[in-house]
């Protein structure tokens, strides 16, 4: 073989793209993953942004990283640790909190403080909600099957998902197709009285996506949290040393160990298409490499809309592809800390190095109303002015995030929409404040309302827009999972239907990312089923 | 009323320690853990800085003209090799060979050492030195321990100690001071990662405790129970007296005694050294003629145990600490061996164990089954004999 000669060319240098790689030299094929950047990992990169200071720059939790891709691919050999993340901490607004620490009987004497009848729901709460996921969850390990389709494969998978309903309770099915319907809102209401405890728990179901608490279908993103529950001790849930890029770093190095070639600022152009079947790439600088398949783990707007031209598409598909809903609704700022804020709910004495809080999440979300009220503003294309915020302080899990006594923090901010009034990109000569600095500002200002000191913490500051994800990380829209979790787009339908299992209408070219079954969150399913399939299609 | 000894850091871990978990250790109250869970102590073993106190470790200091002529004799090693400031593990066994106890012997002086063990030696010692000028003294209770143990435990030392500890090499010990106390560091540990153990008189205990809290607090520093350490010395491939193997002291009948060959310490077995040592004649003989039991690693393969747990319609369950509890080893339907301690590795995300395999399963990458409880019956999921340890980071011995 040539130089530029590979069985399969991966588009796309971020975590799936690595696991899909690494899966395929592991089979013994001639891999190249071609990344745009000048750093390997996608929206999974840990960058010093300050020297010194290492912010987990985009992602910033592992979720769902499948334990059998960390065993396959050795990745603790490579240098992967997920390290625990213990409690929820969330100030409310009349000077009080509410925690949720990893121990089960300290949470539930901590919300008895605040309802006697939350703390006594919150345990059957979470039964209901374990087993709805512990119901769904080997659906996310199946190749979606379509529905429509004849096909021998199709069918068995069909029958796989049917059996597995019809095994499934009465009770559990009903709750099953309650969750898919309801709003996180109208779930929780169900449930619990304390405010702060519904707020905290509805923003998990509307996390990268453009809903509000309020709208039908938020319920089911509540369940998808509870997946990585149910596997308890054997949870791949938490901080990865040094950040997300530890954990593309760790896959990185597994997949050149295992002979993958990485390709840094080799920017794809097109895919090169020959008698109907991808046949290789063309980079933006004139390169051209020819594969006998050609996987993205792009976004499917870039996969499908950019780097193909549509006359290879069916008309449906590529109009399926257009209305694919990847709004982007978040953003990110990262902070470097010349010492810890200090929340005026739970106050630390000394440093803080001590302190119990910082050591887990702090979620700014004391009720759905407000929440609510932040997606409104977002509705009519405006910052949240009052946004949702998921803090970590990295430092405070892996103390070589940032120098001794020093700290980083990082906070995932919702609702920062994509399409905003102005663009986020205004003319310089307008006099207005940039929409950057607008967001930056709404974020600290919030925090102030909880942790006065915060402004005297801060050493620098990163503000990332969505319309920055997209630049930077390359996501179409800056949405964080590649699309957005909703019921329409998930399962069978992500992308689009009937191309739900890895292939796409052209012959050779497969697509595995977070815009593809089973989603995103740092998961790298994708990436490996993808792998697996285009192993089986025996290339 | 007679209560168990407290150590010299109990003032600090009894205030510490939130789970009052109290562990009976040679006598001492050891702490479990000093969370509800053990998350972070693990984690900190493995990212950070754990500080446990080890000072229920039961401790000799041999010293005189002959101190070198009787380790080498009762143990294993060559101990005339051996440098001043050198440290050595070791087991020891009886005449037939069989394991005593193991512990680590330090060469402080020429004619000085410490041998630390698991239990109390002072009687077997003894009478292995009739006729030789040599004293032996314990002085478990005189001298603290720390084992200051993961990857940032370097850099916090040097916070605290007079010298840098940069130089010091694995199994290498110095003469140092902390906050202007005598202190004996020594690059070994229990865990299988970066880490030192610092032995001090009693009466300095609370100030180094203080003064390493205090150094570690900005790299991550957690005082770390006996509870983590089992997890992570297991994923090191470390044995424990009592639970992996049985001393010959309390092994009621033959087939409960281990030689060092069977627990995979060959390699601390000199059998080219000098002269005679206890359990010579039948070391050499199982050299010769080969061991027929062998501790190994076993790692259960979590897809085929995952699928047990399907049929009954649950995810895979199992204890999140290291259990030490005796798992029968299946080949067919041959009971061929037991694991000792299994442990699920958070690090690895592996399911874990210390087994001992009859001849001639125990080569690395046999096919066993090992028992596992699922809704309260006995299922067999299936494992593969690895080589141990099963985690060694790069920076252990750099």
């Amino acid at each position: 073989m040539t130089a530029n000669q590979y069985d399969a060319i991966i588009i796309g240098g971020g975590h799936n793209g690595l696991v899909a790689g690494a899966y395929l030299a592991r089979a013994g094929k001639k891999v190249v993953v071609l990344e745009r950047r000048h750093i390997a990992g996608g929206a999974a990169v840990t960058e010093e942004i300050f020297p010194g200071y290492k912010f987990t720059e985009f992602s910033y939790v592992v979720s769902l990283l499948r334990p059998e891709i960390i065993r396959d691919l050795e990745l603790p050999r490579h240098g992967l640790k997920i390290l625990p993340l213990p409690s929820t901490f969330t100030p409310m607004e009349n000077g009080d909190y509410l925690a949720a620490w990893d121990d089960h009987d300290l949470t539930r004497r901590e919300l008895y403080r605040h309802s006697p009848k939350d703390a006594e729901a919150y345990d059957e709460y979470a039964r209901v909600m374990a087993r709805a996921a512990k119901a769904i969850k080997p659906i996310i390990n199946l190749i979606p099957p379509d529905p429509s389709s004849l096909s021998l494969r199709d069918l068995l998978g069909l029958l796989k998902v049917g059996q597995y309903a019809a095994g499934l309770k009465e009770k559990e099915l009903y709750a099953i197709a309650k969750l898919a319907t309801q709003s996180s809102a109208d779930l929780l209401e169900e449930w619990f009285e304390t405010d702060a405890l519904k707020g905290t728990k509805a923003a998990s179901g509307i996390i990268g996506t453009f809903l509000g608490p309020r709208s039908p279908g938020t319920a089911y993103v509540l369940l998808h949290h509870y997946m990585g529950e149910i596997d308890g001790a054997f949870r791949a849930w938490g901080f990865a040393k040094n950040g997300s890029g530890g954990v593309s770093g760790s896959i990185l190095s597994s997949a050149k160990a295992l002979g993958v070639e990485i390709r840094l600022n080799a920017s794809v152009k097109q895919v090169i298409v020959k008698n109907g079947s991808a046949v290789g790439v063309a980079l933006d600088n004139g390169d051209e490499l020819q594969s006998k398949v050609v996987m993205s783990a792009a976004d499917p707007k870039r996969t499908f809309l950019q780097f193909v031209e549509p006359k290879y598409f069916p008309d449906d598909f590529v109009t399926a592809l257009q209305n694919f809903r990847t709004r982007g609704s978040s953003g990110k700022v990262n902070i470097a800390l010349s010492k810890l804020p200090n929340f005026t709910a739970l106050p630390f004495k000394g440093n803080g190095a001590d302190s119990i809080l910082h050591r887990g999440a702090v979620s700014i979300s004391p009720s759905i109303d407000y929440i609510e009220r932040a997606y409104d503003d977002a509705k009519y294309g405006h910052i949240s002015k009052r946004p949702y915020l998921d803090m970590i302080f990295p430092s405070m899990i892996d103390p070589d995030m940032a120098p001794p006594g020093q700290h980083v923090m990082s906070c995932f901010v919702q609702y920062a929409p994509y399409d905003i009034e102005g663009g986020w990109d205004p003319s310089p000569g307008s006099g207005q404040a940039h929409p950057r600095d607008q967001l930056g500002e709404a974020v600290i200002s919030t925090i102030e309302e909880y942790a006065p000191n915060i402004r005297e913490c801060i050493v620098g500051m990163q503000v990332i827009s969505p319309k920055d994800i997209e630049r930077i990380a390359g996501i179409t829209g800056g949405n964080i999972f590649h699309g957005e979790l909703l019921l329409h787009q998930i399962f069978f339908m992500r992308p689009t239907p009937q191309w739900a299992d890895f292939r796409t209408p052209l012959k050779g070219y497969y697509f595995g990312a977070s815009g593809a079954h089973p989603g995103g969150g740092v998961m790298g399913a994708a990436g490996m089923l993808a792998a697996k399939e285009i192993l089986k299609d025996g290339m | 009323m007679f209560n168990l000894k407290t150590t010299p850091f109990h003032e600090r871990t009894s205030a510490l320690c939130q789970p009052q978990n109290w562990r009976k250790w040679a006598g001492y109250f050891a702490a479990g853990s000093y969370e509800h869970t053990l998350d972070r102590e693990y984690w900190a073993i493995r990212n950070a800085a754990a500080l446990i106190d080890v000072s229920p470790l039961i401790k000799y200091i041999i010293t005189g003209k002959d101190a070198a002529a009787l380790l080498h004799r009762v143990t294993t090693r060559d101990i005339y090799k051996m440098k001043i400031g050198q440290v050595a593990y070791t087991g020891w066994c009886d005449e037939e060979g069989k394991m005593i106890d193991d512990g680590t012997v330090s060469r402080l002086e020429d004619a000085t050492f410490r041998l630390t063990a698991a239990e109390p030696n002072l009687r077997w010692l003894t009478m292995n030195a009739v006729g030789m000028d040599v004293s032996i003294t314990e002085v478990t209770d005189d001298v603290a321990a720390l084992s200051f143990q993961g990857p940032n435990t370097r850099k916090v030392l040097n916070k605290v100690t007079d010298k840098p500890v940069d130089e010091l090499k694995y199994f290498r010990l110095m003469r140092n001071k902390i906050c202007g106390l005598d202190v004996t560091i020594s690059r070994t540990g229990y865990t299988g990662d970066l880490g030192y153990e610092i032995w001090m008189e009693a009466k300095d205990a609370l100030t180094i405790w203080d003064a390493l809290m205090e150094a570690g607090a900005d790299y991550g520093i957690a005082p770390v129970g006996i509870l983590a350490m089992d997890m992570a010395r297991v994923e090191a491939g470390l044995f424990m007296l009592d639970v992996d193997y049985t001393s010959t002291s309390h092994a009621w009948i033959e087939p409960q005694k281990s030689s060092p060959f069977e627990l995979g310490l060959d390699w601390t077995v000199a059998l080219d050294k000098p002269g005679y040592f206890v359990g010579r004649r039948a070391l050499e003989k199982e050299k010769r003629e080969g061991s027929t039991w062998k501790m190994v690693g076993l790692e259960v393969d979590w897809v085929g145990m995952e699928s047990i747990f399907k049929q009954v319609g649950l995810p895979p369950q199992i204890p999140g600490m290291a259990i030490r509890g005796s798992l029968p080893i299946m080949v067919g339907n041959v009971q061929v061996g037991y694991a000792s301690t299994s442990t699920w590795s958070p690090l690895l995300k592996k399911y874990i164990a210390l087994a001992h395999l009859q001849k001639p399963y125990f080569e690395v990458g046999t096919d066993v089954r090992m028992e596992i409880t699922v809704e309260h019956h006995r299922q067999h999921a299936p494992a593969r004999v690895v080589k141990l340890p099963f985690y060694e980071p790069e920076w252990k011995k750099k």
